[in-house]
């Protein structure tokens, strides 16, 4: 098989699959308690206005017609109308999404970067003191609650010694945004060479990210460590060292390829949990993203921003998947004929 | 020893452990074997699976992997004991002096890396050659080891290739290196009758032009008797019997290499011969020089309760692992 007929191949089942989250987003709704036009008419609506507000919310419909209407409106992007912010729910999570981004991928670089070189040497230094320091630690990492985590951070860093800023957002209110490019603040900051707002807000993105890494490291630690242990007992490594390959080649050539492939499905989960998991971080630290809005649609019963967000989250899970995926048969020779 | 009749192989009693999973302490796989390997010779090492074969093996280019340790002994190469070596001057020796095939061809190559790049790379690396020249010296390589195509295999990744053209890769990256010893680890393994023989036809054929020394390990005693000049015969981490070829197969000594003999399928006999038929091989008695020896099956040991085996010379060359039995009248003192 061809690798753009594979693409197609992919690209069709994940078709399938969004729409299986669609109908699925949509059910919820259905199923979840409270009546949402209860919700949007408010306590002390009269009987008539409540069914005028289901018959222009279309909710008096048969459940087959409004899943399509539900549908054809997701296809078109819309998404529905937040009743706390007032503006549509597609507005509110576009600008959001950036903002989770920035603190996920900021986490994931930090935690892989220091967790997969980490996990590595342990690995290579295979039952030693400090292999099984390093496996402590990633204990330790797994261990450590994310809400104690950042509240201890921000008591030492802002409260205690005042090295970081306010734990608010992701901006001192006195710093200027910078044009917007990418909708990454720092990278941005960057582009326009704004070395106020780029230090500002990686002051900011600090301790959040400390937070983040510390969970998600473990993951990587771990993996690192078994596969370069398993690519390390592998037969072609014994053939490479029979060649008189140096370790420094063996692993450089060999084994640091072979290990990435596996540690490519472990940055996939992680980046999927950090852009639909990190509530309480972003609650901590009130960073106006993804997880803290979400948080603010759940206790405001905000329907319509609720189902936006699962619904975000779960088609960026998808695609996740299906860049993984991607990304494997442009690494990996053999899925591309399997 | 003169530098002339010096071994290119000397093994002199190898232990090789393993440490025990209850309490850890070293369980030796490989006890007391010492053998050489002249230039230009082909000795095969055989026995049973789990006999210390491939162990023995690896241990010559010091890959014995962790936990399991060389315990004791010496591994001379041209004079030069590999376990003393440090990482460079052991490099020197891989991939170089000596190099090694192993069972099974399509997992010892890098399923990420293309045969053209891991064939290349040792003539870059080991003989220092530019990309563009290792590249016209890898399909010549790949040529002179029986594959058509060259640059069609060169560009294919491992799982691409049969198990047979796999290990023609093996080989080619074993004579990319140009060593002065081989040591072949059931090359075979895996792969089907006809492509076997190729494969034996192909390294023999490499032996007789190049002279290196050769080391095959291997469980076809047909192969053994063709292809090579003497025989180490390895029982449950023992060296059992060293001899000539001729005389291994003609005149075998101890009972497992009896055994062992007496197993080969004779398509003239009717019956199996009496040796392949039952498991009891009583203990053969030998005179050698008025001393009186025992050779027992390694695996009886425990029930003849003995002393301390050692290699008896019954002939020029030929060697058996015997206890010594006490004459009679010391036994009365």
């Amino acid at each position: 098989m061809s690798l753009s007929r594979y693409i197609l191949r992919r690209l069709a089942l994940t078709a399938i699959t969004l729409l299986g989250v669609i109908i699925a987003v949509f059910l919820m709704a259905r199923v979840l308690p409270g009546d949402p036009v209860t919700v949007k008419a408010g306590q002390y609506a009269t009987p008539e206005i409540k069914e005028q507000l289901r018959i222009q919310m279309g909710l008096d419909k048969p459940l087959p017609q409004q899943l399509a209407t539900y549908i054809g409106n997701v296809l078109q992007g819309d998404l529905g109308q937040s009743t706390r912010s007032g503006h549509t729910v597609r507005e509110d999570i576009g600008q959001r999404l950036p903002v989770t981004l920035e603190l996920a991928l900021a986490s994931l670089i930090v935690a892989g970067g220091i967790g997969i070189p980490l996990g590595i040497y342990a690995a290579l230094h295979h039952g030693s003191k400090r292999d099984a320091g390093i496996q402590q630690l990633a204990i330790f990492s797994a261990a450590t609650p994310v809400f104690w985590l950042g509240l201890v951070l921000i008591y030492l860093f802002y409260a205690r010694w005042n090295i970081a800023p306010a734990p608010v957002g992701q901006l001192s209110t006195n710093v200027e945004p910078p044009r917007t490019i990418t909708h990454l603040l720092l990278v941005d900051s960057l582009l326009t060479l704004n070395w106020t707002t780029f230090k500002d807000a990686a002051g900011h993105l600090i301790l959040p990210v400390i937070t983040l890494s510390v969970v998600v490291m473990s993951p990587f630690i771990k993996m690192a460590r078994t596969s370069m242990l398993n690519v390390l007992g592998s037969d072609y490594i014994t053939a490479a060292r029979s060649l008189g390959l140096s370790d420094r080649e063996i692993i450089r050539q060999d084994a640091l390829k072979n290990v990435m492939v596996q540690l490519l499905t472990v940055s996939g989960i992680v980046l999927g949990y950090l852009l639909a998991g990190n509530v309480l971080v972003e609650t901590i630290f009130a960073w106006p993203g993804l997880g803290f809005y979400a948080w603010n649609a759940l206790t405001g019963s905000d329907y319509d921003a609720i189902q936006g967000f699962v619904l975000v989250v779960a088609v960026i899970y998808v695609f996740l998947n299906f860049f993984v995926d991607l990304a494997y048969t442009l690494i990996d020779p053999r899925i591309r004929l399997a | 020893m003169t530098e002339m009749h010096r071994p290119l192989l000397a093994i002199e009693h190898l232990s090789i452990g393993f440490p025990n999973e209850r309490d850890g302490t070293m369980h030796p796989v490989v006890r007391d074997s010492s053998f050489v390997v002249n230039r230009n010779e082909v000795v095969g090492l055989v026995g049973e699976s789990g006999s210390g074969k491939t162990q023995t093996a690896m241990s010559v280019l010091r890959l014995t992997k962790p936990p399991g340790q060389v315990l004791h002994g010496r591994i001379l190469l041209d004079g030069d004991d590999i376990l003393q070596m440090n990482d460079i001057q052991l490099r020197q020796v891989r991939g170089n002096r000596a190099a090694m095939i192993f069972q099974s061809p399509r997992t010892s190559l890098n399923p990420l890396m293309t045969i053209g790049n891991q064939v290349g790379r040792i003539y870059t690396r080991q003989r220092g050659m530019k990309k563009k020249d290792a590249g016209d010296a890898t399909l010549e390589m790949l040529r002179r080891v029986g594959i058509a195509g060259p640059a069609r295999v060169a560009a294919s990744y491992p799982h691409q290739l049969s198990g047979g053209m796999a290990q023609r890769v093996m080989i080619a990256m074993m004579l990319a290196c140009d060593p002065e010893l081989l040591i072949a680890d059931e090359p075979t393994t895996g792969l089907d009758v006809t492509i076997q023989a190729q494969i034996f036809e192909l390294i023999q054929e490499i032996q007789q032009e190049t002279h290196m020394a050769l080391l095959l390990i291997t469980h076809d005693l047909g192969v053994i008797a063709e292809v090579c000049q003497r025989v180490v015969v390895m029982q449950l981490g023992r060296i059992v019997e060293i001899a000539p070829v001729d005389t291994l197969f003609a005149d075998p000594v101890h009972p497992y290499t009896r055994r062992l003999v007496g197993s080969i399928l004779r398509p003239d006999l009717e019956v199996l011969p009496a040796a392949a038929r039952g498991n009891d091989f009583p203990p053969v008695v030998l005179e050698v020089g008025g001393d009186r020896y025992q050779a027992v099956s390694v695996d009886s040991w425990r029930s003849v309760n003995v002393g301390r085996p050692e290699m008896v010379e019954v002939a020029p060359g030929h060697q058996v692992l015997a206890h010594a039995v006490d004459a009679p009248s010391e036994a009365v003192a």
